[in-house]
């Protein structure tokens, strides 16, 4: 238990960003529905649009709303020129934003819809003028029920931005993704406590105020509103103070050896006297996006990917030949800087227990395409959609009876429950040794290398000073030191926090 | 100052339908300042619809209503609706304001104040405890309700008092106290009142004139004694029955 409120109270800079993001996210929520509300108490046909509309944007799962926003800004950007984010603060502001509209749209037009009718008679009978009656009469009898819709966009919002860690806004989801991804509960819970007890407050508070308004009690409403206001005020705080402008920023995608590497890349440069901050979680295009434009400063990446994925190469030419196309090809249409390669490979292959690969006789993908009718295959939820398993499916005519998508750390137990035959597995895992696990050979090389680089943004890599901080990283990792790195925060006891793990490794590798 | 006797509202040709569905079918009428009408008719006969055409919340199809000799159409909405006090069966208080602040409401709405004694006042003359001003309408009585909605419509000094089925939702007691009331009120301030209602006998006993509606038409404009005389023709007499019906009724059972 000591192990969530350490966490907990670490919580700090992603609870303040938490609440500064689900605030605004409310706050642009009611400035877009009150209006609507009011319109649509004056037209049956708008109060029907509206609210279809906000019904359907409900519709659409939260984490496919936040990954929308990243292709609408980014053609947006033909508009609003090249400034423009795609990552982080923006995208996630838009779609809580539209997420909370439902809910206060909702209880604004029912609240106008079921006012007395004799109470509108009288307030024209009484010579009101059409912005009389809005505020003297419809708005004072309609805020309780407004309120109360506030407050259930507000419990959803919260709950909701957990989500947003994966477009590059940190928030209370952080710890919940990284937790996730390496089987660390206490990081889990302690992100799941931070984010329900952030939700229960506002929900009180906001409850406080729908009380005042109700029983028109100004010491509830104002002293609910107050509250509020001095939570947004201490968040803003937490979230400007001591910031530094030219502080790096280092992404990490969603599994261990990325985060390992950010807490390693970040502490050196902490070391060099730079400030860091991290973004952990992303998406794999999320990522490379994130770097190519500057949201992010540096990236650790992997040339297979950038190859087939960005790219969109499917021939598969010697390491060296990879890397120096991707070298050019980064610095022609983005200018992102290749600082080179750590020195190890994290590809992806096809792994199964040794023991039963044994029994089998199964070496190669090869073998294993005769076998796959009867299997059950496990993949990351990227795997089946990247073209490195297209490929290497169509190379060996691999057919399997099912597939199933894991998430990467959930793969290893499933294989380990039978519940997958097979997983596309990453090479640099800790957990192959650990598990007793064999990679099939792969004769066709259809799976192409995936050296792991440094990449530095456009602006980043322009800095000597940084290069310089860098270099040393250039070749210091080898698989083996990565895989126990990964395999001491993935092992189900006495795991280490990434900092730690980070620590290690670069004391393993001279750094 | 107008010559007393012009008259205060005038009707012309006005004719109101919704569709198919006709209101009020070319209805000319002029009544005199100082005079207390009552319009009575059945359900759908078209009664209320035509009061409300004197404060525009219904607006006529064709003809026109003239408000002291001045097309309503031409006076600005919220300046006309000051002049003219409403009062209406669901009466309508704000249910979020005291009972002090819905009697001020009309004042409040171009600016003023209503003083604390003009409160008072206004609060003693529908029969009320002035100390009742800081209560909130959901800790009174029905009647005492329809008291400060009578007040309300009164607080503007208007010249005009439309009432739309006023006691329709009282009990029969309070009813009677409040009609009476109003009847003194409306001689008492000089008012020109008119009231709809479905109630023969209450027409019969506050109003000097008496107007009968039939499927958008009147059909009848007599005194309370020539409607008792017979007059008016079968529609009226059909009404007028009724509590005549009673009232013997009642005597038979006294004997």
């Amino acid at each position: 238990m000591n192990g969530i409120w350490t966490t907990l109270l670490g919580l700090g800079d992603k609870l303040a960003a938490h609440v500064l993001l689900s605030a605004s996210a409310i706050a642009l929520g009611i400035a877009v529905a009150l209006p609507l509300a009011i319109w649509a108490s004056r037209s049956e046909a708008v109060a029907r649009t509206t609210l279809g509309f906000a019904s359907l944007v409900q519709t659409i799962p939260a984490l496919a709303l936040l990954a929308l926003f990243f292709p609408i800004l980014l053609s947006l950007r033909a508009v609003f020129g090249e400034g423009l984010p795609t990552l982080g603060f923006l995208p996630a502001l838009l779609a809580l934003a539209l997420y909370a509209l439902l809910p206060i749209l909702r209880n604004a037009v029912t609240a106008q819809a079921n006012l007395d009718p004799g109470v509108i008679k009288a307030a024209d009978g009484v010579g009101m003028s059409f912005w009389q009656r809005l505020r003297l009469v419809e708005a004072p009898l309609a805020a309780p029920y407004v309120m109360a819709g506030i407050r259930t966009a507000a419990v959803w919002t919260i709950g909701a931005a957990t989500l947003s860690t994966t477009i590059g806004q940190p928030s209370l989801g952080d710890p919940i993704f990284a937790g996730l991804q390496t089987q660390n509960w206490v990081l889990v819970l302690a992100g799941c406590i931070a984010s329900a007890g952030l939700a229960l407050i506002a929900d009180a508070l906001l409850g406080t105020i729908e009380h005042g308004l109700k029983t028109r009690q100004r010491v509830l409403t104002f002293g609910g509103l107050g509250a509020v206001a001095l939570g947004i005020l201490a968040a803003l705080a937490v979230q400007f103070a001591g910031r530094s402008e030219d502080r790096i920023v280092i992404g990490a995608k969603g599994f261990s050896e990325q985060y390992i590497l950010a807490r390693l890349i970040g502490q050196r440069l902490e070391d060099a006297g730079y400030a860091v901050g991290y973004r952990d979680g992303l998406g794999s295009a999320v990522a490379h996006r994130a770097v190519s434009t500057g949201a992010i400063d540096i990236l650790v990446d992997y040339t297979g990917t950038i190859w087939t994925n960005q790219m969109e190469r499917s021939d598969n030419p010697s390491r060296d030949a990879m890397l120096a196309d991707i070298i050019d090809w980064e610095s022609r249409t983005s200018g992102t800087h290749v600082l080179g390669r750590l020195g190890f490979e994290n590809a992806y292959g096809l792994a199964m227990p040794r023991a039963r690969a044994q029994a089998e006789g199964l070496t190669s993908i090869g073998d294993l395409a005769a076998k796959a009718q009867g299997m059950t295959i496990g993949g990351d939820p990227e795997f089946f959609e990247r073209p490195e398993w297209i490929a290497v499916r169509d190379a060996y005519g691999l057919r399997f009876a099912a597939r199933r998508n894991f998430s990467p750390t959930f793969m290893y137990n499933a294989l380990r429950a039978g519940e997958a035959d097979v997983i596309g597995a990453y090479t640099s895992d800790g957990r192959i040794a650990a598990d007793d696990l064999v990679i099939l050979d792969d004769p066709q090389g259809a799976f192409p290398n995936y050296d792991a680089i440094v990449l530095l943004a456009p602006e980043a890599g322009e800095d000597e000073r940084l290069l310089e901080v860098l270099h040393p990283l250039v070749g210091a990792i080898d698989v083996d030191a990565m895989r126990e790195a990964n395999f001491s925060v993935d092992r189900e006891s006495d795991k280490l926090s990434f900092e730690e793990a980070a620590r290690r490794l670069a004391e393993r590798a001279g750094l | 100052m107008t010559d007393a006797r012009q008259a205060l509202l005038e009707f012309r040709d006005l004719h109101k339908d919704y569709g198919t569905t006709m209101a009020v079918d070319d209805v000319s009428l002029a009544i005199d300042r100082g005079a207390f009408v009552a319009l009575v008719g059945a359900s759908g006969s078209g009664k209320s619809t035509l009061l409300k055409a004197v404060n525009r919340l219904v607006e006529p199809s064709s003809g026109a209503v003239l408000f002291d000799g001045e097309d309503v159409e031409n006076l600005p909405l919220a300046a006309l609706r000051r002049r003219i006090g409403y009062v209406f069966q669901s009466i309508g208080l704000f249910p979020h304001m005291s009972v002090a602040e819905n009697i001020a409401i009309g004042p409040r709405l171009v600016g003023e104040r209503l003083p604390e004694a003009r409160i008072t006042e206004l609060l003693e003359l529908v029969d009320l405890d002035p100390a009742m001003a800081p209560r909130m309408p959901d800790e009174l009585s029905g009647g005492q309700r329809q008291r400060v909605g009578v007040a309300r419509a009164l607080a503007s000094e208007p010249q005009l008092l439309l009432m739309d089925e006023p006691f329709g939702a009282l009990d029969p007691v309070t009813r009677d106290a409040l009609g009476e009331r109003v009847r003194a009120l409306h001689a008492k301030l000089g008012l020109t009142t008119v009231m709809v209602t479905h109630d023969m006998a209450e027409a019969l006993l506050l109003a000097e004139r008496v107007l009968v509606m039939d499927e958008g038409r009147i059909v009848a404009d007599e005194t309370p004694h020539a409607l008792l005389d017979g007059a008016g023709g079968d529609i009226a007499q059909a009404l007028v029955a009724v509590p005549r019906g009673q009232a013997d009724r009642l005597a038979e059972l006294a004997r």
